[in-house]
């Protein structure tokens, strides 16, 4: 077995046990999916109930309610695992770190998904948004995004659970560092929508996928160090 | 003794370049009085970004030797660094307000980078706080140095593309004052600026480095159950 299967062996069965565990019923993610959709729904109120404004705003919402949400999932993956004391165990476990990551930030990458699964359509529904010709792309920016949210997500809230203040912590790290992440995603989706008029879609995709590199880098060397606590 | 010296000479020559550059050089055509901010403005981001840069260096010098020293300078270098930001975006929006009649530009890709550069620090200095031990919370301000001196860079890419992909600049950028031929009175007001500043910078990061030494003594101290004077004042336990 080559060292690279079995990192990805390791990840595949960390992502596999958070899988599991949350559809038996811990519910580290499904309670921040109906965050996310309250969320669509609230700005749909502060905003007013013109159509074409709402429309406008829809890129930026869909990817605020998805950030938004996407913080306490990857927050809570780790905090409903420290509260159980598994954490602990899995910092025991004589394996790679990086491999340890690369599980954690799997099951973050599917909260993720999830989260994008699920907001999506719902932009659809409530701003009249028309994505039918651009489904595939916004499929991919969707995935390209939740990479790199996943992948800083994990490292960030690895590293504050063992904090007593890191519900507020969390945020206040997170979402400055995933301030590029968001422009890239939201010019990605509005250029998308729009049929790419100004061919800028592929700079912001390159931008999305410079980022998901660094941050899984970034995350693979580093978080080990919260591990080792 | 020298540190006292240094302190002196950054309040003489903070004082001398602020002096010429309120009354030694010529009002700007354009701009009027306001643009004497620019001297301020620049000089504190130059040396905002210092520090940062030290505060990223030092974290990467903490995670592989572990020395304290290390940290105490990453602390140093993000402290004098938010002030130093908090200083260029004071000096912009008000700069920015006779000159582009706006305190915020959205457009401006400077702009919301420093920003976003105050915020990440800010945060950085948040989980040094909350955390208690000094060697931990070293290791997870290392993390969060690290990643935002990563960040820092695709934040400036993006927000650049942002305003640049949409329209060209509407406004003069601060860095635009500089380049075109600007008069020699004005580039010599801002080295000047920049020196003194740079001055007081190194005062600061001198002082800051100490006390971040001394509180982490005090706190091994504290932590091994002796603290460091009240050794000769109180009396040790009868065996």
């Amino acid at each position: 077995m080559t060292a690279v299967a079995r990192h990805l062996a390791i990840a595949r069965a960390i992502a596999a046990k958070d899988l599991r565990a949350e559809l038996r019923g811990r519910q580290a993610v499904t309670s921040t999916l109906f965050l996310a959709a309250l969320t669509l729904l609230i700005f749909g109120f502060a905003l007013g109930p013109d159509r074409a404004s709402l429309a406008a705003a829809g890129p930026g919402l869909l990817w605020l309610a998805v950030i938004l949400s996407g913080v306490l999932a990857v927050g809570r993956l780790h905090q409903l695992e420290m509260e159980d004391g598994a954490f602990e165990l899995l910092a025991l476990y004589p394996v790679p770190r990086a491999a340890i990551y690369l599980g954690k930030a799997i099951g973050g990458l599917a909260a993720m998904l999830a989260l994008g699964a699920l907001v999506l359509p719902l932009t659809v529904v409530l701003y009249a948004l028309d994505v039918a010709s651009a489904l595939p792309g916004l499929v991919l920016v969707i995935g390209l995004g939740a990479l790199g949210f996943a992948a800083i997500g994990t490292l960030y809230a690895g590293l504050t659970v063992r904090l007593r203040a890191r519900e507020v912590l969390l945020p206040l790290l997170l979402l400055p560092v995933v301030a590029p992440l968001l422009l890239a995603a939201v010019s990605a989706t509005a250029s998308l929508l729009a049929g790419d008029p100004l061919g800028e879609l592929g700079a912001w995709l390159q931008l999305l996928i410079g980022y998901d590199m660094a941050m899984l880098l970034a995350g693979g060397l580093t978080y080990g160090l919260a591990l080792e606590e | 003794m020298a540190t006292r010296v240094l302190g002196i000479g950054a309040l003489v020559a903070v004082a001398g370049a602020t002096t010429f550059a309120l009354v030694g050089v010529a009002a700007d055509l354009n701009q009027g009085e306001a643009q004497r901010i620019m001297y301020i403005h620049v000089a504190s981001a130059w040396l905002a970004y210092l520090s940062f840069g030290v505060t990223a260096a030092a974290s990467v010098w903490w995670l592989v030797r572990r020395g304290p020293r290390a940290d105490a300078i990453a602390l140093a270098g993000a402290e004098v660094g938010v002030l130093f930001t908090a200083a260029t975006i004071w000096a912009g929006m008000m700069w920015g307000r006779p000159v582009w009649g706006t305190y915020w530009q959205w457009e401006d890709p400077r702009l919301t980078t420093t920003a976003l550069l105050l915020a990440l620090y800010v945060g950085y200095l948040l989980i040094r706080r909350l955390t208690d031990e000094p060697a931990r919370r070293a290791t997870r301000a290392a993390v969060v140095g690290i990643v935002a001196a990563i960040d820092i860079p695709i934040v400036h890419f993006s927000v650049v593309w942002w305003r640049g992909l949409h329209q060209g600049p509407t406004f003069m950028s601060p860095d635009t004052i500089l380049n075109p031929p600007a008069p020699g009175q004005f580039v010599a007001a801002l080295l000047l600026m920049l020196g003194a500043f740079s001055l007081a910078w190194l005062w600061l990061m001198v002082n800051r480095y100490r006390l971040a030494r001394l509180d982490w003594e005090a706190e091994e101290s504290a932590r091994r159950g002796r603290l460091p004077g009240l050794v000769a004042a109180v009396p040790a336990p009868r065996p």
